[in-house]
C-alpha cells in the first residue's frame, strides 16, 4: 500500500528488563506523525502488553507495525509454545504465568482481553510448539 | 491539584522531575500489579506502585501518567530513575504506605477516575 510506513522490531527472550522498548519507539514515532492521542493510546497498551506476552510466554519473536493514513496494523509473530485453549485464554484473569513474573507486576491475566478491547480488530493464529501469531488493527 | 500538591500532601521527596510539579493531576490508581493498571487505568496521571522495576516505568509511559509514586519507602534503582527522567515523568518517593497514601491523596480531593 502507498504511503505506509513499516517498521519491524526483534524482541529478544527473558530480557524482561527491555521488554516494551519496541511498543515505546512505536509511541513515540506515532506522537511525532500527528497521530491521534486516543489512538496512539490504544496501540501503544496493545502492543505493550503484547510485547510483554512475547517475552513472558514465548521465546522472543518480530513485531512488525505498518502505519497507512487509516490505520495501523501490529503483526506479532513469536516462536513459543502456541496457546492450547485461545478461548480460555481470552477469559479475564485465566493466566499460565508462573510466579516469578506475577512478583514482576505481570501476568494477571488480562493481556489478551485487554490487547482486544484497545484494538478495532484482533486475530490469533496459534499452532503448539509454533506458535503464535496475533494480528491487530486500529483504526485512525 | 498539582502534582506540587500531591508531593506535598504525603510530604514525598521528589527524585526526579523537579521542574514538572505545576502540572494538573485529576485522578490517581494505586496497584502494583501493572497487569491491573493496564487493564483498568482510563485516564490516571498518577500511580501509587510498591513495585520497583523498569516496566513500572513503562507502564506509566503508555498510560501517559504524568507522576509515580514509590510507597512504602521503596527505593528504585538510578537505572530506574533514569529511565523515568528521560521520558519526562515526576517520581516521587514516600514512606507511608499504599493504603495510607492513597487516603490522603483521596481526603486531598485527587479521586479514582472513571469505572
Amino acid at each position: 500500500m502507498e504511503d505506509a510506513i513499516r517498521l519491524t522490531y526483534q524482541i529478544s527472550p527473558d530480557d524482561f528488563t527491555r521488554a516494551g522498548e519496541a511498543s515505546s519507539d512505536v509511541k513515540k514515532k506515532l506522537k511525532q506523525m500527528g497521530v491521534s492521542p486516543e489512538a496512539v493510546r490504544k496501540v501503544s497498551i496493545a502492543m505493550y502488553e503484547g510485547e510483554i506476552n512475547m517475552v513472558i510466554h514465548a521465546k522472543g519473536g518480530e513485531i512488525r507495525v505498518e502505519i497507512t493514513p487509516k490505520r495501523i496494523l501490529m503483526v506479532l509473530d513469536d516462536v513459543g509454545p502456541g496457546i492450547p485453549d485461545v478461548e480460555l485464554a481470552m477469559k479475564d484473569g485465566y493466566s499460565t504465568a508462573p510466579d516469578e513474573v506475577r512478583s514482576l507486576g505481570f501476568g494477571a491475566g488480562m493481556g489478551l482481553p485487554n490487547m482486544k478491547k484497545y484494538t478495532d480488530r484482533m486475530e490469533i493464529e496459534t499452532k503448539l510448539g509454533v506458535g503464535t501469531k496475533i494480528t491487530m488493527v486500529v483504526d485512525i | 491539584m498539582t502534582v506540587r500538591d500531591v508531593k506535598d500532601t504525603l510530604k514525598a521527596r521528589i527524585l526526579t522531575g523537579e521542574g514538572l510539579l505545576d502540572q494538573e493531576v485529576r485522578s490517581a490508581c494505586g496497584s502494583d500489579m501493572m497487569s491491573d493498571v493496564l487493564a483498568f487505568s482510563k485516564d490516571h496521571s498518577v500511580l501509587l506502585t510498591g513495585l520497583c522495576n523498569p516496566q513500572v516505568i513503562r507502564t506509566a509511559e503508555m498510560l501517559d501518567i504524568v507522576c509515580l509514586i514509590f510507597v512504602r519507602g521503596k527505593k528504585p534503582d538510578p537505572s530506574i530513575i533514569e529511565m523515568a527522567a528521560e521520558r519526562g515523568l515526576v517520581v516521587l518517593a514516600t514512606g507511608h504506605r499504599m493504603f495510607s497514601a492513597c487516603g490522603m491523596l483521596y481526603e486531598a480531593g485527587l479521586r479514582g477516575g472513571a469505572i
